[in-house]
């Protein structure tokens, strides 16, 4: 089970806002999917290693070798507020 | 020219080498089917005529290892693969407008080789979902019934490849986002082995599952597509290509080949539809027909895999979609807000239910006081699940099973159950969990329950890491017997 | 010599593993393989009528892999990179150059602005030198460690998660001087954020810039066990950190420049306590008098607080230099749950035993080591040898004297070098001469022969240093400045008389037996010889002549 406030501190964990109606939503719908998944609980997984990585592969790793950066208006086109051949964000101290 | 959009493209290509026909006229034929859209497959496509830009020449080396070359075929490209300067959104509002700097690894892989971009498809947003009705751009038709759904997530590639708007085209698997659409729309979908295709630039969802596979019509262009696509990437440090390369499938019989029915993903599955029991069972016997001994096996875990992929898949997605954040590039909603207002707005306009749905989850899957209990725990049922596979394979060749225990659904059926939704993945997300490959080929044509037309039915079959050209060439037997009309009632003459 | 396919094929493959974006502007490049160059120049970028063409001459590639580096200079230097920038190291997930200081946003690729779809790959360099830090630690390498995502919104994390290690680090344990090492890992840094205030857009609403030029930079995170006891004891081992660091040439270690950062942890406990008292983070000490400051403030606070009865809250705080006091960060901003989880996108860390050698070859003699064996070997006092092993500059200057030092005792250099030369060095800064270690040991060499005083000896050395002295060697400016030692014996003995003659009274004095009014008369020898006559000389000649001897 997952309750409203569950949902409202994750959804705030995710920068989500959520509408009343997408908590209360959310809230059954979360719970339904976790039931089904609590079913791994009937497993006995004791000793077992977990897998993070499918492929066993080591140590894939690049030379240090500069590269050319890209130019800074392309780096700016697509921000939706540049200034100062910056990104412009409200001031997280605000 | 119309039969040119029923070629299969290695026969197209064979017709080019030939003089019958131009690498152009190819082209064009595809653009205008494309541009003609009725299935809201695409989300964006090209025009006729000469490319504005020709490809640049290819370097020796690369045309070398580029394999035959793919002679300017037409190639529809998922929208969630980067292509420098077409926008390219995920199916996501939150992209909208994004035109990528760079171009996707397998997507500039298939350029090199001579393919030629014929549309961006249409997909569930961020490849969540298994309907395509996901998409922030409008859903997908299915070209067999248009009021059913072609699957998804990379439903507008296997719309455009069965409704002839395009010869082939790729998509992404993550939990059977190319097996499922591929199956529902009647044509060939691939998702190879971990690490066999780049990740690089395509749009990550769950990056430790995410592969890169064809859509075809038929087994060999699958072949073909991957042979040009396949290989290490020195940008994607688990990408691993298929050693020795891929071979073109030319095998007819079956013989001596050892078939696994893995219990728990066909007869003991939850909601096996029985019209498409019917045509798995006759596809067992089609088997035995072409000399492949058929037996039932057991893999103990896989009927947790859904379970352990509905943790892993949205945890991984919570933080690969962190970075839609209204600061660099995409939407940003309400400038006037406060930084975390901003970022909340932002998310909140413009990600979907679905993906909202699946970032919560995975949030809290990874959140203080549950990681052990769902993310480690599902983690461990991942490597129990790959341990199944192996030990079948210490007696089978290849495993068997339905590829959706559905044929397809209605538009809408599903939406109001997400767990509905989610159990069309039942009998591939194993596959996916243990980072084998598998193919489904379409097997017969199947009514739904509750009756009506006979609508495609997909039969998976799975082979171990790295196995593609074997895969390929049962699969390739197999296509032959079967001998499926991958033509929709609607484009049959 | 490579062949002539061999040095083609290994030219297209690094073409075609260039960052797409990269092969994209560029276009289709022809590659030309030419057996030399008359100036025997490596290769040559050479557009022709639209063409991109790379030439690369065989003669001066031994094998593949200098064709590959050849390649990307080439194409480096197309993109208007200079031979420096070439040489520059990069970040630790993408080929971007590091920098300080640059434009802002004029060293970022997709990887590190997170656009969608681009992949990390571990920067090799990163990893060699983050081993060598976790070596010269004496921590142990962990044979097989992996990264996490660490996840949190921040304007300054494009991604949305930090790559970091979590669980299993590079390394752990360890000791640096008397402190223990609990563990070594690497991650990457974040980017720049400027608060630019009420000068934003929107009226009234403050707003920040972000500058993703650092994002991406290699970080090694060192972490201490709870040793260390107060402020100076922190300083002091965050120096010898730094120069053990430095010595390493792993990097610049600059506070001021961000190359290196603290925060402490901060905890205070009843005299005879055993548990150690809740602990609160310092954060932004960017310099080690600060960091000195920073954590005195905070154990001023948390005594005060547990003597009124309070009880210490765990909370972070940021550090003002301006006011040097201490701001608690909100808990809003603060209250973060990582939701850590194994990076999906990097495989694991498995360092081989070629390169751990390779690692361990790379390391030189490090502070602690270098004080021991000043102290053992050469007999130094502690303050000296502490002085010279732990200013790694110094210190190295110490050792190339050594090496010319032709039987002039350690001891003397080494109070020449940790006495005269480094106050020298600091009164005249930056703009001061380099000085030759053969130079000072001759310096020395004179004072030990007495042929000038101690005195001459340290204006020979500034007059090294001066920069707007026309410089020679010690002997020439011992002539030229009339240094040399009085040290024929008779003319000092006629200076003396006449000093003697000049100071009637205090010549009295002495000889009534107050030793202490001498001064006068070895003043008076000492104004005419300028300085040049031997102290000891002069006192044994003044007593002499009075009949005292």
């Amino acid at each position: 089970m997952i309750d409203r406030k569950q949902v409202l501190h994750v959804g705030r964990l995710a920068r989500l806002e959520l509408t009343d109606d997408e908590v209360d939503r959310m809230s059954g719908e979360l719970s339904t999917i976790l039931d089904h998944v609590e079913r791994m609980n009937q497993l006995d997984l004791e000793g077992v290693e977990p897998t993070s990585h499918i492929v066993p592969l080591e140590n894939v790793l690049r030379a240090d070798e500069p590269r050319p950066s890209w130019p800074r208006e392309q780096v700016l086109e697509p921000a939706p507020d540049p200034a100062e051949g910056a990104f412009r964000v409200p001031s997280p101290q605000a | 020219m119309d039969d040119v959009l029923e070629l299969t493209v290695a026969e197209a290509l064979r017709r080019i080498e030939d003089g019958e026909l131009t690498a152009g006229e190819y082209f064009d034929a595809y653009a205008e089917a494309a541009g003609g859209d009725e299935l809201g497959a695409y989300l964006w496509t090209a025009n006729p005529g000469p490319t504005a830009t020709p490809p640049p020449p290819e370097s020796e080396t690369r045309r070398r290892r580029a394999g035959d070359s793919l002679r300017g075929a037409p190639l529809a490209v998922k929208d969630i693969f980067c292509t420098e300067g077409i926008e390219t959104t995920a199916g996501s509002r939150i992209l909208e407008g994004y035109r990528p700097p760079y171009t996707a690894t397998a997507v500039r892989k298939l350029a090199d080789a001579g393919a030629r971009l014929l549309g961006k498809t249409n997909m569930d947003e961020f490849a969540m979902g298994s309907s395509t009705e996901n998409s922030g751009y409008g859903p997908v038709l299915n070209p067999w019934d248009r009021e059913r759904v072609p699957g998804g997530s990379s439903g507008g590639s296997a719309a455009a490849v069965a409704g002839r708007v395009a010869p082939w085209a790729i998509g992404t698997d993550t939990g059977g986002s190319i097996r499922q659409p591929a199956s529902l729309c009647g044509i060939v979908g691939l998702k190879p082995t971990y690490g066999a295709v780049s990740h690089y630039g395509m749009i990550a969802f769950a990056s430790s599952l995410d592969q890169c596979g064809p859509l075809t019509r038929d087994v060999t262009d699958a072949a073909l597509l991957l042979r040009a696509a396949e290989g290490r990437d020195a940008c994607d440090s688990t990408s691993v290509g298929i050693d020795g390369g891929v071979e073109l499938p030319s095998r007819e019989d079956l013989d001596g080949l050892r078939f696994g029915v893995p219990r728990e993903l066909s007869a003991e599955a939850e909601g096996i539809e029985a019209g498409v029991s019917e045509i798995f069972e006759r596809t067992l016997g089609k088997i035995r027909e072409l000399g492949g001994e058929v037996d039932e096996c057991e893999l103990p875990h896989a009927a947790h895999g859904l379970s352990a992929y509905y943790v892993l898949a949205p945890a991984e997605a919570s933080a690969n979609l962190a970075r839609y954040d209204g600061v660099r590039y995409g939407l940003r909603a309400d400038a006037d807000a406060d930084l975390i207002a901003m970022y909340e707005r932002t998310r909140a306009a413009g990600f979907g239910a679905e993906v909202k749905r699946r970032i919560m989850l995975g949030t809290y899957a990874l959140s203080s006081g549950y990681y052990e209990a769902y993310y480690g725990r599902a983690q461990r049922v991942r490597t129990k699940i790959a341990d199944d596979f192996r030990a079948a394979f210490e007696r089978f060749d290849y495993l068997v099973t339905p590829t959706s225990p559905t044929v397809a659904f209605k538009i809408g059926e599903r939406t109001a159950d997400p767990l509905a939704m989610y159990m069309s993945d039942f009998c591939t997300v194993p596959m996916s969990l243990a980072g084998i490959p598998a193919i489904s080929i379409p097997a017969g044509l199947a009514e739904p329950d509750g009756g009506g037309a006979g609508l495609p039915v997909g039969f998976q079959i799975a082979a171990p890491a790295f196995d593609e050209s074997g895969l390929l060439d049962a699969a390739h037997a197999l296509e032959r017997a079967i001998d499926f009309d991958t033509r929709p009632p609607g484009v049959r003459p | 010599m490579i062949s002539e396919e061999e040095c083609r094929e290994a030219a297209e493959l690094a073409l075609d593993q260039l960052p797409l974006w990269v092969r994209e502007k560029i276009g289709n490049v022809a590659v030309i393989v030419e057996d030399s160059h008359p100036r025997h120049l490596m290769g040559i970028y050479d557009p022709v009528g639209g063409v991109q063409r790379i030439v690369i001459f065989r003669d001066t590639h031994p094998n593949a892999a200098e064709v590959r580096k050849t390649v990307l200079h080439e194409i480096g230097h197309y993109f208007g990179m200079g031979e420096e920038q070439l040489q520059a190291r990069t970040k630790m997930f993408c080929g971007c150059e590091l920098s300080f200081g640059d434009r802002p946003n004029t060293h970022t690729c997709p990887v590190c602005l997170a656009h969608p779809g681009v992949l990390p790959v571990i920067n090799e360099q990163a990893v060699r030198y983050a081993l060598q830090i976790a070596l010269a630690l004496e921590s142990e390498v962990a044979p097989r460690s992996i990264f996490h995502r660490k996840n949190y919104f921040y304007p300054d994390n494009p991604k949305g998660y930090q790559i970091s290690q979590y669980d299993i680090p590079l390394a752990r344990g360890g000791w640096l001087g008397d402190v223990r090492i609990h563990r070594v890992h690497l991650e990457e840094d974040a980017a720049k954020l400027t608060h630019v205030g009420e000068s934003g857009r929107i009226h009234g609403s403050a707003t920040s810039l972000v500058d993703f030029n650092r994002g991406g930079t290699p970080l090694v995170e060192i972490v201490t066990e709870p040793d260390l006891r107060d402020p100076a004891e922190a300083r002091e081992w965050a120096q010898l950190l730094r120069t053990t660091v430095k010595q390493l040439g792993v990097s610049d270690v600059n506070m001021e420049e961000g190359s290196l950062r603290c925060d402490a942890n901060v905890s205070v406990r009843r005299a005879g306590a055993e548990q150690l008292g809740t602990k609160t983070e310092l954060k932004n000490m960017n310099s080690f008098r600060f960091l000195e400051r920073g954590i005195a403030a905070e154990l001023e606070r948390q005594t005060a607080l547990l003597e009124a009865g309070g009880q210490v809250e765990q909370e972070t705080f940021h550090f003002d230099p301006r006011t040097a006091s201490l701001t608690p960060l909100r808990s809003k901003e603060y209250a973060h749950d990582y939701r850590y989880f194994p990076e999906p996108d990097l495989v694991p860390l498995a360092p081989t035993e070629e390169m751990l050698r390779h690692a361990r070859e790379a390391l030189p003699e490090l502070p602690a080591e270098r004080r021991e064996r000043y102290e053992a070997e050469l007999g130094l006092p502690e303050v000296t040898a502490r002085q010279l092993a732990f200013d790694a500059q110094l210190g190295d200057f110490f050792e190339r004297a050594l090496a010319v030092a032709d039987g002039v005792e350690p001891g003397v250099l080494a109070n020449w070098v940790a006495g005269e030369l480094s106050a020298a060095q600091r009164h005249f800064g930056p703009d001061g001469r380099e000085v030759d270690p053969a130079h000072l040991v001759a310096v020395a060499r004179m004072v030990v022969e007495k042929r000038i005083t101690h005195a001459s000896g340290r204006e020979v050395l500034h007059t090294l240093i001066d920069p707007g002295s026309s410089v020679g060697d010690p002997e020439e400016i011992v002539k030229a400045r009339q240094l040399a030692a009085v040290s024929d014996a008779s003319e000092l003995e006629a200076i003396v008389e006449r000093a003697i003659e000049a100071e009637p009274a205090a010549a009295e004095k002495v000889k009534a037996g107050n030793p202490k009014a001498i001064g006068p008369i070895v003043g008076a020898v000492m104004r005419e010889t300028n300085g040049r006559a031997d102290g000891g000389e002069v006192m044994r000649l003044i007593r002499e002549q009075l009949g005292l001897d």
